[in-house]
């Protein structure tokens, strides 16, 4: 991986300059599952290094739009994507991608934490070996459980189950997986929803942290998390017909101090959702 | 207004019922006990039967046989019927035959274990059933584990989940309850008939391949269980790190699952060692006086050795044959234990 690592005190600065190049963007994404529309007419930009809330009512695709973003919709067989993904301008759902080379660049961590019932170790390394990683195993271990912020606490039980490890344990075990094959973007689900308030608040620090090698997609329902934490905020809203559709996009502070549509501040404000 | 009827009397209202409802709870744990009663004393009965003819008391006397010196069993009693009543059984013993002596005689023996069976009670061993038997299961286990968790694997990861799939799904859940002796009837015409070629006739190859026709179907319907008792969550979290399907399977889905498939696979194992039907139809033997030279020569299994002594009309072949299922008993006994300790190893809370 080239060494793209800053030291803290320049990500802040990494963080005013200006927004680089778009790493990923959705044009026109609409889902279908079966016959029901989930999704619709979606425009959408993921910035370099960057960490953008995806917020909303429950139900208004939230967890759809993040799950087209590395084509793990695939696994639903009734889901159907249409519009494009596009991953530093290539279509991810163009023909000939191979979706599992997408999910290896594009990274995910679940809403419930969901370590494999092998070791620690394994669970970290499990990934980087099947991607061909060569190099050694053990100190890209240390580093992504550094990077995890879970190393000190796991590094004298490397060979203990992953499961464990209490709950906020292994949501950081599950960044640290998904971190270890180097991914450009890592989508995460709700990542905190299952995890008790410190445990909840490691992980966003983790994540603060994460930025300066990776650009984070987070669904979240709490908006003081979305608030805190993230560069950019999407809001998501359902119509009338149940579709969900993007109300409102734009950087964090804009969102949530002077949002342009009423909807996203009657949202925001408590009024709806 | 609450349409739930309160006693009147507000102190009664947590011992008023009490009697009735213990009443009744007590006579539906007394219809269980009894059901669970009938079923642990069929069970001792039978036990209790087999043991007391295959461990006995007997007047044995000497007698040569081709050259050598070897007991012979003029009568014998059951195990229980010597501990309660010796003193008599010895006493008839030295009236009716002074020649004998009176000893115990288990018929589970190394000579047992080790002879070929044989028209002398005494010298009449389990070898040949017994070596057929581990023939055919082994050679079964080999073939029909890879088989029925392949076509679990198919089923379960790979099958799409339209209308041929619930077809096939449904007819094999429906072959597992197939009566044995059709597979028997199909064994034939395939193995001895059709690739009488390949299997050399009426061998162990066709009984083994016969038997795997049977167990598939019970090992793919546990197998299909245990993989889909694999959380989706596991597979989501393999494919996420860009593993393939395959990858996925091998690494995560199916180390999870294997405990299940071997557990079902073992028991598949201990139904196909005691059937009887099927492998007489594809022309097992019922005497065998030699080792099979390899798993295309001719074979006798264990339960068909037994049925043979127990058509014989001497009492003493009845004890052979309750020996015979003592033998058979404790390797059903081990193989089900094994699959209870592998259970109980792999226990996972996800
Ligand atoms: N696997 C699925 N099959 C069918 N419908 C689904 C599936 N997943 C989600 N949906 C539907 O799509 C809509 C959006 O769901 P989701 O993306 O999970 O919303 P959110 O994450 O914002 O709560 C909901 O109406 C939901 O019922
Ligand atoms: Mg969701």
């Amino acid at each position: 991986m080239a060494q793209r690592s800053l030291r803290p005190e320049m990500r802040r600065a990494a963080k005013e300059a200006p927004v680089g190049d778009a790493i990923m963007s959705a044009r026109d994404l609409s889902v279908h599952y079966g016959a029901f529309q989930a999704v619709r007419d979606v425009n959408l930009s993921f910035y370099e290094n960057r960490i953008t809330a995806l917020i909303g009512p429950s139900g208004c695709g939230k967890s759809t739009v993040l799950r087209c973003m590395n084509r793990m919709n695939d696994l639903i067989p009734i889901a159907r994507v249409s519009g494009e993904v596009l991953y530093h301008n290539h279509n991810i759902y163009g023909p000939n991608i191979d979706p599992v080379e997408v999910r290896r660049r594009i990274g995910m961590v679940f809403q419930k934490p969901n370590p494999f019932p092998k070791s620690i170790y394994d669970n970290v390394a499990w990934g980087a070996k099947i991607n061909g990683y060569r190099g050694s195993m053990d100190d890209l271990v240390e580093r992504s459980l550094t990077q995890a912020a879970l190393w000190n606490e796991v590094k004298d039980k490397l060979k203990d189950s992953g499961l464990s490890l209490s709950g906020g344990q292994q949501q950081r075990l599950c960044i640290a997986r998904a971190i270890a094959i180097q991914p450009d973007v890592i989508l995460m689900d709700e990542p905190a929803s299952a995890l008790d308030p410190i445990s909840t608040l490691k992980i966003e620090d983790l994540m603060q942290e994460l930025t300066r090698n990776y650009t984070i997609v987070i669904v979240t329902h709490n908006m003081q998390q979305a608030a805190r934490s993230s560069d950019f905020t999407a809001y998501f809203s359902v119509g009338e017909d149940r579709a969900g559709y993007l109300v409102e996009y734009g950087p964090t502070h804009e969102v949530f101090t002077n949002p342009k549509d009423p909807k996203t501040e009657d949202y925001i404000t408590g009024r709806v959702g | 207004m609450s349409s739930l009827p309160t006693p009147k009397n507000r102190e009664a209202i947590f011992t008023d019922r009490l009697s009735a409802r213990k009443r009744r709870g007590m006579i539906f744990r007394n219809v269980c006990l009894a059901m669970t009663i009938f079923g642990v004393l069929s069970l001792g009965a039978l036990l209790y039967d087999t043991i007391g003819s295959a461990f006995t008391w007997a007047a044995v006397e000497e007698r040569e046989v081709r050259g050598r010196v070897q007991p012979n069993v003029v009568q014998t009693w059951s195990l229980w019927e010597g501990i309660y009543n010796r003193d008599e059984l010895q006493r008839l013993t030295a009236e009716n035959y002074p020649e004998a002596e009176f000893r115990f005689f288990s018929w589970v023996n190394i000579n047992f274990l080790t002879n070929f069976p044989s028209r002398f009670p005494e010298l009449s061993g389990f070898r040949s059933p017994l070596i057929g038997s581990l023939m055919v299961i082994g050679i079964t286990a080999l073939l029909s584990f890879p088989i029925g968790t392949g076509a679990a694997i198919f089923l379960e990861e790979y099958g799409t989940k339209g209308w041929i799939s619930r077809i096939i799904e449904t007819n094999i859940a429906n072959l597992a309850g197939v009566p044995s002796i059709i597979y028997g009837l199909l064994g034939l015409t395939i193995f001895v008939r059709g690739a009488g070629g390949l299997t050399g006739g009426q061998t162990v190859l066709a009984g083994a391949f016969t038997m795997t026709l049977l167990s598939l179907p019970i090992i793919i319907v546990a197998a299909r269980e245990s993989i889909r008792a694999v959380p989706p969550s596991q597979r989501q979290a393999a494919l996420a790190l860009g593993a393939t399907r395959w990858e996925t399977t091998y690494s995560h889905v199916l180390p999870s699952a294997l405990p299940g498939i071997l557990t079902g696979t073992i028991l598949a194992m201990s139904r196909a060692i005691g059937e009887t039907a099927p492998l007489i139809t594809i022309g097992a033997l019922t005497y065998v006086a030699f080792d099979p030279s390899g798993a295309r020569d001719i074979f006798t299994v264990m339960p068909i050795q037994i049925f043979n002594w127990v058509t014989l009309p001497q009492a003493t072949f009845h004890n052979l044959a309750s020996a015979g299922i003592v033998v058979l008993l404790s390797i059903l006994l081990t193989m089900n234990g094994i699959a209870i300790v592998i259970r109980r190893k792999t226990e996972r809370t996800w």
